[in-house]
């Protein structure tokens, strides 16, 4: 385990962000609940949010959207370009018989995967309060206990909180195993299979960047609990082949810790978009016209990308943005590798053409070049056709 | 891993009692494999030849796998060098060229395609890719793998056969073996053909004494720490060389140029980052190429001097002591054509690729994410950014595009996750934004 | 990527349809495929929801699993789907071929048969490709009540045998320019660049939107139409190719759909008299006709379009070396057919150390030669070749007829030729040219002073001292050049799995080998 890995304040940031005091901290808060709508109570971070923060760290729009707790799928309906993400009730209904039947024992079965044959009792408080500060408060004190105990404690569905761009958001992860040395282990139940040992790797990933969340969270709660430590393995637990068996393997998040760490500490920035941002402009979806709406979206930069349209329920809406725009990236991120500095398709046609463009910038001779030969090649081959 | 103090030891004395561990390991142990990570410019090299001349001294017959004609032509030289009485044979291919012609003045080398003609010489080396094709041979008492990580697992299952035991030296930090097809499928299996064949051997052997030379001799005082912490953070090393041992001076005095500037602050520290103004280029982005060019002409025009503990007089920086390197072809076709128009010959001019195991006293880099719109994993690749990193006994120059930490920090992490395979470290991000904070404080900004 | 397939898309946004990227067909559409268009059910690892699957495009036959979470009807889907399947696989089994071939163990020529002509498997997309796979490992270790009167939940008899079809065409769709099982999508991406990420292009309803859209629409709204829009009640009119369904489809439409049916045969088993029972049959084939009209209506559309991206293809030629290519899936095909009759057991659920480096080794080669192969049999991937310098066509300037020194000298002519092209060229390097067919290799020499190239030609000249006729090109002649090689060098043979180095963890252990069948559960009966 490297220091640099562990501990990210070992290395020296590259731009000096201004450090933030508990002042600039609350006034962050009020303009992002002001951008949301008053009267909105803020979106978690949840697992789509942060898929959409993996797929495209760099997007302003996200960043501030997301920052702000604004409901984007609400808001992409708004817009007129409704997200088509959805989940399917079979699917729902598979996923919580399949985590109810691994939590079942009270907790054995989960520990039997975790490797432990014999955990003696397993201890599984209760962790339902009233609210979230409630339900966090009690999840932190359940840990505290079990962490001071010398046996096993399983926490089903602990509340945790962290703190993303000034504002708290809440996290429930399915489940935190704390073993008698005091060592917090997240686990994350997902109901797609694993298959002779592998499992779809892009599902994989998203479970771990997911599961490295909550691992941040927790190192929130362990720093001010004597003994604790978390693990930077959690373990992923699947149906087995194409039973509703469970099995497991433990998954390795450090590298996803390292990189969602960074991300959400650059989320601090937000306040740097949102000061950018005229007076007035609200995100309220329930409170403002569509136009109004429409008006504040394009008032912050996007960044859009393909992956996107997976990832971000604003996704469509950006895409045809981005279209009207004539952007490259439409195309790809990949596409603007060699392209320099030509960003939109009809300037990177006009210098393939000749009509534009430096001869002497290397992007427009490779274009010229292969717009050249594109068509002497086509032209081959129409003759070929016709002898 | 056998762990060294550097408060303990001086680093002569910490090699010597590593490489003497590696070859009591090697000659006398019990395993039937024995690894060696070497860093770079650790004595990778010096190590391979000393083990088989000892290997062929107790009488082993020795069989030596390395994984390019050019290394195994070297080694050939270097054991001819440093045992003229030694038989050795070198197994070539039956392609047109197949060795170093150099090899043909050598009266104790014998060459045949034919594994069979050389059978009973003390020692045979060849590539992995002729071994793989020798069939129906008794087996070699004693193998040395060279470059074992970046080997791949295939390719030690089709020589795994021909040796009782083996010697694996190799450097894990650089470059890892690909495939050109998807190889997803075995991901997570011990024996991964597109695995190294490090990892391979390992997994199925845990057991095997694992050793690590702790000593850079190539690398100066003001680099191995960076290169250590950046790219071996669980098995630092550090340079062979203190603080002042290697000096760089100039003849004639800077002229305020940026060139000037940053090959005088390479000088000074070993380090000089030439930053120009932020811009999405194409890979060939003629204003960096120019600048790389121009350093390397300065760096020559200057006439650079280096003193070294190989010498006590300064010994002229000459163009054969200088290279340049990028991450693609092109670039480096562009860079050999800029040289030539400002009447510059003779620097080498590579790939990261291509760079691999080699030394100079000055290198000048064109950062692989210079211009660049986005970072793919080609680009991030921590191996590249190693090799390119650690070629010098001297000082680096990085040509770059300011703007690559935002792109780092643009760049998506959805990567997949493939369950049982070993994550490895560190990853492209950190390694980047290692390098880059340090680059950093040597920064001199372009101003054309 | 490349700069020039780049182009090709910005080109088809400008022109608002899809581009060409090739002139010539690279795989072999046989001429009569079998379609296979799999849905699946949410949430659950193999289990079914239906299929079309047929070679006449209109008459498909229809499978649905009204309740995919019961065993016994998706033992039913199977058994269709085998039905289906092997009767147009042994269709090929017996037409053969007597072939000569080295016996890659003893070196020796033996007379082997080799089928005439080989099943092909089309489906839409390449997530219909992994469903084969899956299909094909969930079923193949499965135990008919024949193998193992014992077996709790015994499979219909030749379902397993469906498993090691699937499963040997679903490995053999990884080896690079195979065509014995392909996605839709995948056809047309290698044939067409459509103004969209290749991400999007993964859409069956939109890639075609793109190449092949209706009344002269722009494909970026066609796409976006096939994408995306919905009727009035909410389901997509371009519904998904699938395996997996819209989740709109699955919550208004089809989860009721499916209660019914449950509803309906718990009113059968609850009926105590003829007339309930008559009633409540009569109610059972409603809801089960239901099911399967809502699953058809996800069907269809995506059947009809891969039928449509078929015919797209089948208008290009086919190119030069696809034959030669399809031969080798010719020989995979026998080899399995061999297999099976020689009563070996199914493929193992993961390769052995051995077996997974023989198939990389085969795939990497296979890899290489249909690079090569695309590139000298359709100039539009030439051109992409020569844009990255790994290519040149050149106009021959001047020939030096020379020799070399030895005793017999053999002809070594010098030519000078001119190009246009930036080839990554080093002394010493060779380039390759295809005379009749095979290649002809040269050396490079060195450039002259106007920045033509000076190339030694090195062989097929025949034996004697003059040159053959026609092998040494002559002045004017206009020739294609290619760094890299035309066919693939064959790798080492690797040891016998038993031989398996200690460094591989040694010989399989026979315990690994034997493979069981999967666990089943009682509970996967609802």
């Amino acid at each position: 385990m490297s220091a640099s890995l562990d501990d990210g304040g070992s290395r020296p940031p590259q731009t000096t962000d201004p450090v933030p005091t508990p002042a600039s901290r609350r006034r962050t808060r009020e303009r992002l609940a002001e951008l949301r709508g008053p009267a909105v109570p803020p979106r978690p971070l949840d697992a789509r949010a942060l898929a959409a923060l993996a797929a495209n760290p760099g997007c302003r729009r996200r960043a501030l959207l997301d920052g702000a707790g604004v409901d984007k799928g609400a808001l992409a309906s708004r817009l007129g370009a409704p997200a088509p993400f959805g989940q399917s009730q079979f699917a729902i209904v598979r996923g919580n018989s399949f985590e109810a039947k691994v939590k079942a024992d009270g907790g054995r079965e989960l520990l039997r995967l975790l490797g432990v044959e014999d955990p003696g009792t397993v201890s599984v408080p209760d962790l339902s309060a009233s609210g979230p500060e409630g339900r966090t408060a009690r999840t932190a004190l359940a840990l505290r206990e079990a962490t001071a105990g010398d046996g096993w404690t399983l926490l089903d569905h602990p509340l945790l909180t962290l703190e993303v761009a000034g504002s708290p958001v809440h996290l429930e992860p399915d489940a935190v195993v704390v073993d008698p040395a005091g060592r917090w282990t997240v686990v994350e139940i997902k109901s797609f299979p694993m298959i002779d040992g592998a499992a779809d790797p892009a599902k994989v990933g998203a479970a771990a960047r997911q599961a490295a969340v909550y691992v941040l969270a927790l190192e929130r709660v362990a720093a001010l609990t004597e003994g604790a430590a978390v693990r930077h393995s959690v373990l992923l637990v699947c149906p087995k082949d194409f039973s509703n068996l469970p099995t497991a393997s433990v998954v390795d998040v450090r590298k996803q810790r390292a990189v969602t760490r960074r991300q959400l500490e650059r989320l601090t920035r937000i306040d740097e978009i949102a000061d950018a941002l005229p007076e007035g402009l609200s995100f309220d979806v329930a409170g403002r016209s569509a136009e109004e709406l429409s008006a504040a979206v394009e008032a912050v930069p996007h960044a859009y990308a393909p992956e996107c349209l997976a990832a971000c329920e604003l996704g469509f809406h950006c895409r045809s943005r981005a279209r009207e725009a004539e952007a490259v990236q439409t195309l790809g991120r990949s596409v603007r590798g060699e392209l320099g500095g030509l960003t939109t398709i009809g300037a990177v046609l006009a210098a393939a053409r000749g009509d534009d463009g430096e001869p002497e910038d290397p992007a427009v001779a490779a274009l010229r070049r292969a717009r050249a030969l594109r068509q002497d090649a086509l032209a081959e081959a129409e003759a070929a056709a016709c002898r | 891993m056998t762990v060294y103090d550097p408060a303990v030891l001086d680093p002569a004395a910490a090699a010597a009692k590593a490489t003497a561990e590696i070859l009591e390991s090697t000659l006398r142990g019990t395993a039937r494999g024995v690894v060696v990570d070497s860093p770079p410019g650790a004595g990778k090299s010096t190590l391979v030849v000393r083990a088989a001349l000892e290997l062929a001294a107790a009488g082993r017959p020795l069989m030596v796998v390395a994984q390019t004609n050019a290394q195994v032509d070297d080694l050939v030289l270097r054991l001819a060098e440093k045992e003229p009485d030694l038989e050795v044979g070198r197994l070539h291919s039956s392609d047109s060229d197949p060795y170093d012609r150099a090899l043909d003045a050598l009266e104790q080398v014998r060459k045949s395609a034919k594994a069979g003609d050389l059978a009973g010489l003390p020692v045979v080396v060849s590539t992995a890719a002729k071994w793989a094709h020798v069939k129906n041979v008794e087996p070699w008492a004693h193998a040395i793998v060279d470059e074992a990580y970046q080997m791949r697992s295939d390719a030690l299952l089709a020589v795994a056969g021909l040796f009782e035991r083996a010697l694996f030296v190799g450097d894990p930090g650089q470059l890892d073996p690909f495939s050109v097809v998807g190889a997803d499928q075995w991901a997570g299996l011990s024996y991964d053909p597109s695995a190294s064949a490090v990892s391979t051997l390992l997994a199925h052997n845990p057991e095997l004494p694992q050793h690590r030379l702790p000593v850079s001799w190539r690398l100066p005082a003001s680099a191995a720490p960076l290169v250590s912490d950046a790219f071996y953070p669980y098995t630092p090393f550090r340079s062979g060389t203190g603080p002042g041992d290697r000096r760089l001076a100039f003849g004639v005095p800077s002229d305020g140029s940026a060139p000037d500037r940053v090959l005088d602050e390479a000088a000074e520290s070993g380090w000089g980052l030439l930053e120009l103004p932020a811009r999405h280029t194409p890979r060939t982005d003629p204003e960096a190429v120019h600048a790389v060019a121009l350093v390397v002409r300065r760096l020559l025009d200057r006439g650079g001097a280096a003193v070294s503990e190989r010498s006590d007089a300064p010994v002229p920086l000459t163009a054969d002591r200088i290279a340049v390197g990028t991450a693609h072809r092109d670039q480096a076709a562009a860079v050999r054509a800029a040289l030539a128009a400002l009447g510059v010959p003779g620097v080498t001019v590579d790939t990261a690729n291509r760079l691999q195991g080699r030394e100079y006293d000055v290198t000048v880099v064109l950062h692989p994410l210079s211009g660049r719109p986005d970072a793919t994993a080609f680009h991030l690749e921590t191996g590249r950014l190693c090799v390119l990193a650690s070629r010098h006994r001297h000082a680096c120059v990085v040509v770059c595009r300011a703007g690559v930490t935002d792109l780092l920090d643009e760049h998506p992490s959805t990567e997949p996750v493939q369950l049982g395979v070993t994550v490895k470290f560190p990853d492209g991000w950190e390694a980047n934004h290692a390098v880059l904070s340090h680059l950093a404080e040597h920064r001199v900004r372009w101003t054309p | 990527m490349s700069l020039i397939a780049h182009l090709a898309r910005m080109e088809a946004v400008a022109a608002g349809r899809a581009q060409p990227l090739a002139t010539v067909r690279h795989r072999r559409l046989a001429e009569r495929p079998l379609v296979l268009v799999p849905l699946t059910t949410a949430g659950e690892a193999g289990a079914p929801l239906g299929a079309l699957v047929g070679t006449d495009p209109e008459e498909p036959r229809l499978l649905v699993v009204p309740q995919p979470r019961d065993r016994e009807l998706r033992f039913a889907f199977l058994a269709e789907l085998a039905e289906e399947v092997l009767p147009y696989v042994d269709g090929f089994a017996d037409a053969v071929e007597p072939v000569e071939r080295k016996d890659s163990a003893t070196g020796e020529k033996v007379r082997v048969e080799l089928c005439l002509d080989a099943p092909q498997l089309i489906v839409p997309s390449r997530a219909g490709i992994e469903y084969v796979r899956l299909l094909g490992r969930s079923t193949r270790f499965r135990r008919t009540a024949e193998q193992d009167p014992d077996t709790p939940y015994p499979a219909p008899p030749r379902v397993p045998l469906l498993g090691r079809w699937l499963t040997h065409y679903g490995e053999r769709a990884r080896v690079p320019g195979s065509s014995l099982l392909l996605a839709a999508t995948d056809l047309l991406n290698r044939h067409w660049a459509t103004g969209q990420s290749s991400l999007e292009d993964q859409h069956l309803g939109a890639l075609l939107a793109w190449i092949d859209p209706a009344d002269g629409e722009r494909g970026d709204r066609a796409a976006h139409r096939a994408e995306l829009a919905r009727d009035e009640r909410g389901q997509l009119l371009c519904p998904p190719a699938g395996p997996a369904t819209d989740p709109a489809f699955d919550n208004q439409l089809l989860a009721p759909a499916i209660e019914a049916y449950d509803r309906a045969r718990q009113a059968v088993g609850a009926a105590e008299d003829g007339e309930t029972a008559d009633a409540a049959l009569a109610g059972l084939h409603r809801a089960e006709r239901e099911v399967r009209r809502l699953v058809v209506s996800q069907l269809k559309p995506t059947w009809d379009a891969t039928w449509r991206a078929l015919g797209l293809l089948r208008a290009l030629p086919e190119g030069a070396r696809v034959e030669d290519r399809w031969t080798r899936d010719r020989w995979s095909f026998t080899a399995h057919r061999d297999r099976i009759a020689a009563g070996e057991p199914p493929q193992p659920r993961r390769d052995d150390a051995v077996t997974a480096a023989a198939k990389l080794a085969a795939r990497e080669q296979a890899q290489g030669q249909l690079d090569a192969q695309e590139a000298l049999d359709d100039p539009l991937v030439l051109a992409g070749r020569r844009l990255s310098g790994e290519a040149f066509a050149a106009e021959v300037v001047e020939v030096v007829r020379a020799w070399t020194e030895s005793k017999r000298p053999a002809p070594r002519p010098l030519l000078t030729v001119r190009t246009e092209d930036r080839p990554h060229l080093d002394p010493g390097a060779k380039v390759y040219r295809s005379l009749d067919g095979k290649p002809q290799s040269a050396e490079f020499v060195g450039r002259e002073e106007d920045g033509s190239l000076v190339l030694r030609l090195l062989d097929r000249m025949g034996r004697s001292k003059e040159p053959a006729e026609g092998t040494v090109p002559e002045k004017g002649e206009r020739i294609a050049w290619t760094l890299f090689e035309h066919d693939a060098r064959v790798g080492p043979r690797l040891p016998d799995p038993e031989e398996t180095p200690w460094t591989h963890g040694g010989p399989p252990r026979h315990a690994d080998t034997a493979e069981l069948p999967d666990a089943v559960t009682p509970e996967d009966l609802l």
